[in-house]
């Protein structure tokens, strides 16, 4: 089951997170921030996949962009790499052309307008 | 009021922040803005304000004053506002807040809206934050488009379906007519999230899973998937060239669970299971995801060996494959599958072993743990050989568990015990600081057990320390053998190394570097203090300089250190006689299981703490050398000797239960000296403490007996059971001597049948007084779990004008009370 799913930049800003699972507020922060700096400390010829306490992380890098989902143990870790690049070449396609930037001013501004 | 700002002003401006601080600050201001615009009922930005507010929210900021507006927007009519409110509904409100109970009623009309779109969209926020009793109220209208034939909104029902089991599983029920047709859409959506639905209810409810079975789901799975594979391109479907994986993924999960322990199952699903296995592209990483989701499966079913063999083998090409996810799935899923095909496993063990060196932490971890799945009798050797050199290298977070595993290895698997040994000193000498606390008791255990090789053991510990005496447990191992064995050390005898030159000032020498470092810990000064004490019996010609280092500390401020101190002193003036005796070599530990040698024994409550309390184990020596006349005498072979708790508390690591130990003792091996002189029980103990009824709470007068009588000696006994714990019976004997003569060195020893308990407390004194003028008393605790019939043989020795007495007894007369 995927526990959350985050879109964080190297600063460490987060650009779009989504829990599917309860957690604290002020633990949110919290958990982005570690969640970045296992990611960041990692180098490219490492695998993607994290154990982060008791669920894993599935990571990938786009630009300065890092999207991270949770995961726990039940969950084809490979599968959810492949969805992570799904989901990207998705809001490509939709916004044409994604840029980090755009990512969060589209996603929003197309839910308000 | 001028009109809020769009939210894309509201995020550039946000970014334009160069601190945390700044940020803050025009976060604040936006939210007064917001706060105040929500006061003045504000139709036209209200959705504008809250999608601001979810962004706040998003980022970590409070945003629960917004939750009420949610609500309005979801009560609107217009799409937008609709759109906005139940976003905000998703990730404002949950069950935990009462205001989500008043969205039930709009769900509910929006569930039976005109457009599909809002249907969906009440569909999706009932199926991420719906709590039990809006899933309750609303699981009907869910059911019914379930069934409808829009796609759509059928998908979307099926996620929702699953939240509502996940919150009301007795719900599951009502959904399962519609599940009837879900598998027999075109549209992938509806396939997915039905076969997601399915398997929810599988995992969920076994009687679900018998009742698919039962309606040969199993056929129509393997009917879509072929068609997946067979299929040509399709362009919605495709990722890499492969279509739809997500959705092949999903059933072959929903296979696996449907084929566990069964084998109709399994058999109808052998083939289609071979066929993705063989056919599958690997040459993208779509196609691993989809072989790993197949192998798992094909381990967890009842497939045939062929199949097992193929599957195994997807691993084993998935190791040596250069991508590391892929490696990395490859060890875990192999780890899952030592257990069962040990054997196919082995054949990529030089791979694994490869991987021990990867540069990844995960892979690592996943090698490592792997390593130790596969090291058996045959290959120990050489895997520790690697599993040591990982050891030296590996980061700081695995040296504990690779210590750990290398112990419990080395424990298996050691074809010598000189290899054994060897083993465990490199591990302490290259993560010495990372073993765990009880590595350091095993070791010694194991040590004292290879009696053949103490010297080379000493000499090689010695050696160790001498450079380097920072890590604890391996200082401790080593002052805790050179105490014992120091003779050896520097008597120069070793058969298996060159033996090295040794003086006794140069060992006490590091003993005593140990003990004034600064990197020892409390526990490691403990230990080497003792060691020295034991030396001062095994070496010859520095007595005079260990009774100087001991009696140095007895000022010391660590209290355990001056305790140990002031006692051995005392040993050294008033108890020299005795010194030899106390502190002889150590006989055979057996191994104890569970209750480890770091156990503490039970303390009397009678003792006074400044007892002489000998702290290493040779304390229990003198009794078990008693213990070994008792059996020899008694002979009988049901009969378990009890020693009398002579006054230990603490001892570092001794026998933790003297009676468990004492029990298998080796009869033959321990190197026990000729039966010690008779100073069980020195004779200032307690002197004139009465012995205290033990329990409050007496069971009703139990008739007291005298179990002896011989020779001017009676011993009687006292019986007192306790209500709250009715197998514990407590006797109290009491000796008394009708002769015009005192005995002295008065030792009553008892041995009670293999099924019972016993528990000597120490006696008041060892002199009875003549004429009956006193009596020594004595506590015995006897447990007797099974209630069957007390027997007793005892066993008394003292002194009587002027010779030596001793006499056995059997005491068969015990009251019924006393037992049953």
């Amino acid at each position: 089951m995927i526990k959350f799913f985050l879109m964080v930049n190297k600063q460490g800003q987060t650009r779009l997170s989504r829990y599917y699972e309860h957690v604290e507020i002020n633990k949110r922060t919290m958990l982005e921030a570690e969640v970045i700096k296992s990611c960041l400390s990692r180098s490219k010829d490492q695998c993607s996949f994290i154990e982060y306490k008791d669920f894993k992380l599935v990571y990938r890098q786009y630009a300065a962009l890092f999207v991270v989902v949770g995961i726990n143990e039940t969950e084809n870790e490979m599968a959810v790499y492949e969805l992570i690049h799904n989901f990207v070449e998705v809001l490509d396609k939709y916004f044409s052309r994604v840029v980090r930037y755009s990512i969060c001013y589209k996603i929003f501004s197309f839910k308000t307008s | 009021m001028p009109a809020p700002i769009r939210l894309r002003e509201l995020i550039r401006t946000i970014r334009t922040a160069r601190t945390q601080a700044e940020e803050r600050e025009m976060i604040q201001k936006e939210c007064a803005a917001i706060r105040s615009s929500f006061r003045e009922e504000d139709n036209t930005y209200r959705c504008r304000n809250v999608a601001k507010l979810l962004y706040m929210h998003m980022l970590g900021y409070p945003a629960h004053f917004g939750q009420l507006e949610c609500l309005k927007l979801i009560a609107s009519q217009k799409f937008t506002d609709k759109r906005i409110g139940y976003l905000g509904a998703m990730l404002l409100l949950d069950e935990r807040q009462d205001v989500h109970l008043l969205m039930t009623n709009c769900i509910k009309n929006d569930l039976n809206h005109s457009t599909q779109y809002v249907q969906g969209l009440a569909l999706c926020t009932l199926g991420c934050m719906g709590s039990s009793e809006m899933c309750r109220d609303l699981a009907g209208e869910v059911e019914k488009l379930l069934k409808t034939s829009n796609s759509y909104l059928r998908k979307k029902a099926a996620l929702c379906a699953v939240h509502v089991i996940r919150k009301v599983p007795e719900l599951m029920e009502m959904f399962l007519p519609a599940t009837k047709n879900l598998l027999n859409e075109k549209n992938h959506g509806v396939l997915h999230t039905s076969v997601v639905l399915l398997t929810e209810m599988c995992e969920r409810s076994p009687d679900m899973l018998a009742h698919f079975r039962k309606v040969s789901l199993v056929p129509q799975l393997v009917r879509i998937l072929k068609n997946l594979i067979m299929s040509g391109y399709s362009p919605e479907h495709d990722v890499s060239g492969i279509s739809d994986p997500f959705l092949q993924v999903r059933i072959l999960r929903l296979l696996r669970i449907l084929g566990r322990n069964d084998d109709d199952s399994s058999e109808a699903m052998n083939d289609i299971l071979a066929q993705v296995a063989t056919n599958t592209e690997t040459s993208k990483n779509v196609g691993n995801a989809i072989l790993y989701e197949t192998v798992l499966t094909i381990m967890d079913i009842k497939s045939e060996s062929g199949l097992r063999v193929l599957a195994i083998n997807i691993l084993g090409r998935f190791l040596l494959n250069n991508d590391k996810n892929i490696r990395y799935v490859a060890l875990t899923s192999l780890l899952k599958t030592v257990q069962t095909d040990h054997n196919a496993v082995q054949r990529h063990r030089s791979t694994i072993v490869d991987c021990l060196k990867d540069l990844d932490v995960s892979i690592k971890r996943r090698a490592m743990e792997l390593s130790f799945a596969l090291v058996n009798g045959n290959n120990v050797r050489g895997m520790m050989k690697e599993l040591l050199y990982f050891l030296d290298s590996c980061e700081p977070e695995f040296k504990a568990d690779c210590a750990s595993g290398i112990f419990l290895a080395a424990e298996k698997y050691a074809p010598s015990k000189r290899w054994h040994i060897d083993t465990i000193m490199r591990v302490l000498t290259t993560a010495g600081s990372y073993v765990r606390d009880d590595a350091v008791p095993n070791l010694i255990q194991l040590i004292t057990n290879s009696v053949e090789m103490h010297a080379y053991t000493v000499q090689r510990l010695y050696k160790a320390i001498l450079g380097d005496y920072s890590q604890q447990p391996l200082v401790q191992v080593a002052s805790w053998c050179i105490g014992e064995y120091g003779d050896l050390l520097v008597s120069g005898q070793c058969e298996e190394e060159e033996p090295i030159q040794v003086t006794e000032d140069e060992v006490l020498d590091i003993l005593e570097s140990v003990l004034i470092s600064n990197m020892s810990a409390s526990v490691t000064r403990g230990y080497a203090l003792t060691a020295i004490m034991k030396l001062s019996t095994r070496f010859t010609c520095t007595v005079n300089r260990i009774k100087k280092v001991v009696s140095i500390y007895g000022s010391s401020i660590d209290v355990e250190l001056q305790q140990r101190a002031v006692e051995y002193n005392a040993l050294f003036k008033k108890y020299d006689h005795m010194r030899p005796a106390l502190l002889e070599r150590m006989p055979v530990m057996e191994k104890v299981t569970t209750n480890g040698p770091t156990e503490i024994v039970q303390t009397n409550g009678e003792t006074e703490p400044a007892v002489l309390e000998t702290k290493p184990p040779p304390s229990g020596l003198p009794p078990a050398g008693q213990a070994n006349d008792l059996l020899d005498l008694l002979g009988g072979s049901d009969i378990t000797p009890v020693i009398p708790t002579a006054p230990t508390s603490k001892p570092a690591f001794a026998g933790g239960e003297l009676l468990d130990l004492l029990g298998d003792l080796n009869l033959t091996g321990s190197p026990v000296s000729a039966p010690a002189p008779q100073i069980a029980q020195p004779p200032f103990l307690l002197d004139g403490l009465p012995s205290q009824p033990l329990f409050n709470d007496i069971a009703a007068g139990i008739p007291s007996i005298t179990a002896y009588n011989k020779n001017g000696l009676k011993i009687d006994f006292t019986f007192e059971r306790s209500n709250t714990n009715p197998s514990v019976t407590v006797i109290t004997i009491q000796a008394s001597n009708s002769t015009e003569q005192d005995m002295t060195d008065f030792v009553f020893q008892a041995a009670v049948p293999k099924t019972f308990q016993l528990q000597l407390l120490s006696p008041s004194s060892s002199v009875i007084p003549a004429f009956n003028s006193g009596t020594i008393t004595q506590v015995i605790k006897v447990l007797n779990p099974q209630k069957q019939q007390l027997r007793m043989r005892i066993k008394l020795t003292y002194n009587h004008k002027g010779s030596a007495m001793q006499d056995l007894a059997e005491v068969n007369n015990f009251p019924p009370q006393s037992w049953q």
